[in-house]
């Protein structure tokens, strides 16, 4: 069997087949939604990974971030009262982290103020962030334009502040944002730096780092300025409360000490808070929980995939059946002209593998594009196709046309020469 | 020189209990090139017998000896050999390959020889040429009339260049007019050396051949030599 011989083997194959069109088509489908399944199952799997390495890559994997939250109780009196609430994690938190755990390299606090800001005539709602100068190391940010917080900001309580890309971009599209002056609220800002764009993609924590209408300033100036009281006004009553640290980003020393420490400090935060008024969040585990929900994503789509496959197989494996059974002739005369059995069973054979790649290569394309369709509907399913899936689903095909092609291949191959050339 | 020599050769078809003796005991020798007419009743072993020659069938008991091979022993695989290189065969019903384009369909033996694409298109065109029928190489065959599809069929059974033709009734399916042209094309591949044997349950067809053989119940009832025929006129037969 030489090159020759299989392209005119696979000709014929594709001829055969050409000539039921519709019938090919037909059994074609079920290889195509296996296919399709496959690929959107790589596609997808790969896809949740891929978000969760980004955050991972976005947060640090030796970041762990604390936040405060209002406890529930707190948040349902509140509705009815305009008495101010002390929540949240403190900065005496922050020294026991620091000084009681081992393995933390850095701990990082900052806090929030949400103020109006007034440009040309129009509102912004903005976030101040107050923190250390050495946020930008723990989050990976760095100045493009002018610099970044500096330990002199700091100890002067300096009132300046650097803005994200977006927020310079929003406020001052077409003017440089440097050395102009920003109120928030009544207390002016002077910028001195704007962040580079930040990574697509957003956080669950809903972390500092995520916030595109943020500014940055030394939590120095920050507390002198606005105090540790925050208050807030609502249709017909007042919120005020009380939160020295919204957020704490902790930096471990290495990778694999990352989910002790967010052990311990799970363990050292109960201990000294009477209520659930905080939350940890581990980029780590993240992953981790992609990694594991990615798992049952694969295994709920093999197992669509695989019925599938074998309910496509089974139809081909049917039609191919039915083919022979109508060639029977056919396989009579090849037979009397000089074919052997391997000749009879490699064209049957052939022809089964025809049907299924033409349906595994259009199953490629269906899986390209389902992950597509699914994402105008919901925004939840991220799909990156590894290279590797692309041709991993052909040979799947291929797999099954050679298992539902055999024995139908090999009944014709078996047939008596004398009896099939009798048939009518 | 003899190109087929059968001793003793039988066929039996076991059904329960009950055996079907197809052929029983054929003695028989051809020269190449010699044209055979093998006649007999439906039933005879006449077809049986063709199957055997060529070499589509084994024999149950004797031995066939094809062109100093003894094809009665052969594996399946060497049986198709022999039928690719040595046998062309030409059926009543034509049996062409509806799919395929005429030439396509006279290619096919030379497919499971492995020669060439180009070598092959170009074999048939030449054999297609000699059978009249190049203007129609590229017509599947159910566009063809009867005439033409059997010369379709001359014209594989020829492709390989082999040493004996089978002709299964050949003429069964045509009208007389055409019966007479597929018959000349007989009688013209005779005259270029080709040996040719005809089966087939219609006295008169046998006019053309050099020798007769009749079959009746598996066995050979009588042979004769054209000299015999002419003189005694094929009504005996």
């Amino acid at each position: 069997m030489n090159l020759f011989w299989i392209i005119r083997i696979v000709k014929l194959g594709s001829k055969n087949l050409l000539l039921h069109k519709l019938r090919s088509l037909l059994n074609m489908l079920g290889i195509l939604f296996g296919v399709g399944s496959v690929i959107a199952m790589l596609a997808i799997g790969e896809g949740a990974k891929w978000e969760a390495q980004e955050l991972v890559k976005r947060l640090g994997p030796t970041t762990i971030i604390l936040y405060s939250q209002k406890p529930v109780e707190v948040e349902e009196s509140s509705t009815t009262t305009s008495r101010m609430v002390e929540y949240g994690l403190t900065f005496l938190d922050m020294d026991r982290i620091t000084e009681t755990l081992p393995a933390i390299d850095l701990v990082v606090p900052v806090r929030k103020v949400s103020k109006e800001i007034w440009i040309r005539g129009i509102k912004y709602e903005a976030n101040l962030f107050g923190t250390i100068p050495r946020y930008a190391d723990v989050t990976n940010t760095h100045a493009v334009q002018g610099r970044w917080l500096c330990p002199l900001d700091f100890e002067h309580s300096r009132p300046v502040c650097v803005l994200t890309y977006e927020m310079s971009r929003k406020l001052f599209p077409a003017e440089f944002a440097l050395r102009r002056i920003l109120r928030f609220g009544d207390t002016a800002f002077r910028v001195v730096g704007v962040l580079a764009k930040r990574r697509g993609g957003s956080s669950k924590g809903k972390s500092s780092v995520d916030e595109p209408m943020g500014a940055y300033t030394p939590l120095s100036a920050l507390r002198e300025r606005f105090g540790d009281i925050n208050a807030k006004q609502m249709p017909g009553s007042i919120d005020i409360s009380r939160v020295e640290v919204h957020e704490a980003q902790i930096k471990v020393e290495e990778i694999k000490a990352v989910l002790a420490v967010a052990k311990n400090v799970r363990a050292l935060l109960k201990k000294n808070h009477k209520k659930e008024d905080y939350s940890v969040f581990v980029p780590l585990e993240e992953l981790r929980l992609a990694e594991a929900t990615a798992r049952i994503w694969t295994i709920v789509l093999a197992c669509v995939a695989g019925i599938s496959l074998l309910v496509g197989g089974i139809g081909v494996m049917n039609v191919m059946l039915a083919t022979v059974t109508e060639r029977t002739r056919e396989v009579g005369i090849r037979r009397a002209l000089g074919a052997t059995k391997r000749h009879i069973l490699s064209q049957f054979l052939v022809e089964s593998l025809v049907l299924t790649l033409a349906g595994g290569i259009v199953g490629v394309l269906f899986g390209l594009l389902l992950p597509e369709i699914v994402n105008i509907y919901t925004d939840d399913v991220k799909a990156r196709t590894p290279l590797y899936a692309v041709f991993l689903a052909p040979g799947i095909s291929l797999a099954v046309g050679l298992l539902s092609g055999i024995y139908p291949a090999w009944k014709a191959a078996g047939m008596d020469p004398v009896e099939a050339l009798r048939h009518e | 020189m003899t190109l087929a020599h059968l001793r003793g050769v039988c066929r039996y078809y076991y059904m329960g209990e009950n055996v079907v003796r197809a052929l029983d005991g054929i003695d028989l020798d051809i020269d190449s090139g010699e044209y055979w007419a093998i006649l007999g009743r439906s039933g005879s072993g006449k077809s049986t017998l063709l199957n055997l020659l060529g070499c589509l069938d084994r024999p149950t008991d004797g031995t066939y000896v094809l062109d100093g091979v003894d094809v009665s022993q052969l594996s399946d695989d060497a049986l198709s050999n022999v039928r690719s290189r040595s046998i062309g065969f030409i059926f009543q019903s034509f049996n062409l390959i509806p799919q395929l384009t005429v030439a396509e369909n006279i290619e096919v033996p030379l497919f499971y020889q492995g020669v060439s694409p180009g070598e092959s298109r170009k074999k048939a065109f030449a054999i297609a040429e000699r059978v009249g029928l190049v203007d129609r190489l590229h017509h599947r065959p159910p566009e063809l009339s009867g005439g033409q599809q059997q010369r379709v069929a001359i014209a594989r059974a020829l492709v390989n260049d082999p040493a004996i033709v089978l002709a299964d009734e050949a003429t069964g399916n045509l009208d007389s007019a055409t019966e007479e042209e597929i018959l000349e094309v007989m009688d013209q591949l005779h005259s270029l050396g080709k040996t040719i044997i005809l089966v087939t349950h219609n006295a008169s067809l046998t006019r053309h051949a050099q020798k007769v053989m009749v079959l009746a119940d598996g066995k050979i009832e009588s042979l004769h030599t054209r000299e015999e025929l002419d003189a005694d006129g094929v009504a005996n037969l």
